[in-house]
């Protein structure tokens, strides 16, 4: 596809869910009491957006990602919460 | 268009799912053995699992004409308790030669402990031992790129399995390029909230190529769409893909890898 073509079929869908990720930091900020971990992970992975850096989605995938390496001793719980605790 | 379902959890989908299944061109269904939304308690609830995916669900999925196919394992959420892990391991082999079972799947991590791949060990043991495809499951979020990684190890290092037979399910952006240089199939799943959505899986296809990759909906009882795949051909058909390339990825691909069992006969 031409980069025209790309922005004719997405550049709506992208608009609105650029305008959502807005207003979900508002939110956040507006809220009384404290932020944890994953507001912090959040931001970061926004760091990827920026500028000319390539592989956008792969970087902010990584971004929210447990870096270790080695297992963990024992699954306390069965879910993921979506950013690990730097 | 036709298409094959190659990774769904039909157990916990109605029959009004797999009629609009049927009606959207799906002509093939396969399940893997999953974790049940809660922790069954003894090796019985497993044998009647593993009843319900080779008995029961082919026969309601023939009611819509679907061919249905299985995977049998204990999932990784389940691992924690090795001794039931054991258990289940032990009961598989009996099954394995019914006629819709294609291998053992989805086997895999969750949370990346100790236990969880240990038991992995073992089920791909389990595999080698009787020659089985391997489907697999990778990690939710933040958990999933170390759990790919200490997969592979896992699956590189038994010099018994040969990576051709192998798909490592769930990818995304940040492990396709993982599973795909260790010669194994990737699967992508469309979700709604996580994992790929199709604009997405269509930008991995793209970057990547079609070789070696499908995708699926691993539709369940949690936020999911059975009609994800065939909504996603639709969404290669608005980006100008070709109809043949498209039936590669919903059709050909899954039927490739699946008829390396010699039972899935469509």
């Amino acid at each position: 596809m031409t980069k025209q073509q790309v922005l004719d079929l997405y550049f709506l869908d992208a608009r609105n869910k650029l305008i959502e990720l807005a207003a979900f930091l508002d939110r956040v900020e507006r809220a009384d009491g404290k932020d944890d971990f994953r507001l912090k992970a959040f931001h970061a992975a926004l760091g990827e957006l920026n500028g000319g850096k390539k592989e956008k989605a792969k970087n902010v995938l990584l971004a929210f990602s447990d870096p270790t390496t080695e297992p963990i001793a024992q699954a306390a719980v069965k879910g993921a919460v979506g950013a690990f605790p730097k | 268009m036709k298409y094959i379902e190659p990774h769904a959890h039909m157990v916990s989908r109605t029959t009004d799912d797999y009629e609009r299944m049927a009606i959207a061109g799906c002509e093939v269904v396969c399940e893997p053995a999953f974790w049940a939304g809660f922790d069954r308690r003894s090796v019985d609830g497993f044998h009647d699992y593993f009843c319900q995916l080779t008995e029961h669900e082919p026969k309601r999925a023939a009611k819509f004409g679907l061919k249905h196919f299985s995977w049998l394992c204990i999932n990784s959420k389940e691992a924690e308790d090795v001794k039931l892990a054991e258990e289940v391991i032990a009961l598989i082999p009996k099954f394995l030669n019914r006629p819709n079972v294609l291998g053992i799947g989805e086997i895999g991590l969750n949370k990346n402990s100790r236990n969880e791949l240990r038991v992995l060990e073992m089920q791909v043991d389990l595999a080698a031992r009787h020659e089985q495809l391997i489907l697999v499951h990778t990690p939710h979020l933040e958990d999933k790129s170390k759990g790919t990684r200490l997969i592979l190890d896992v699956l590189k290092s038994d010099k018994r399995i040969q990576p051709e037979r192998v798909i490592i399910d769930h990818v995304e952006e940040h492990t396709v390029e993982l599973v795909l240089n260790a010669g194994m199939w990737a699967g992508m799943t469309l979700y709604p909230e996580t994992k790929c959505t199709p604009a997405r899986a269509i930008d991995i296809l793209e970057t990547y190529g079609s070789e070696k990759i499908w995708m699926n909906s691993a539709c369940d009882w949690g936020v999911s769409d059975p009609l994800a795949v065939p909504k996603t051909a639709r969404e290669m058909k608005r980006r100008g893909h070709l109809a043949a390339a498209i039936e590669k990825i919903i059709f050909q691909n899954p039927k490739t890898f699946l008829g390396q069992s010699l039972h899935f006969k469509i």
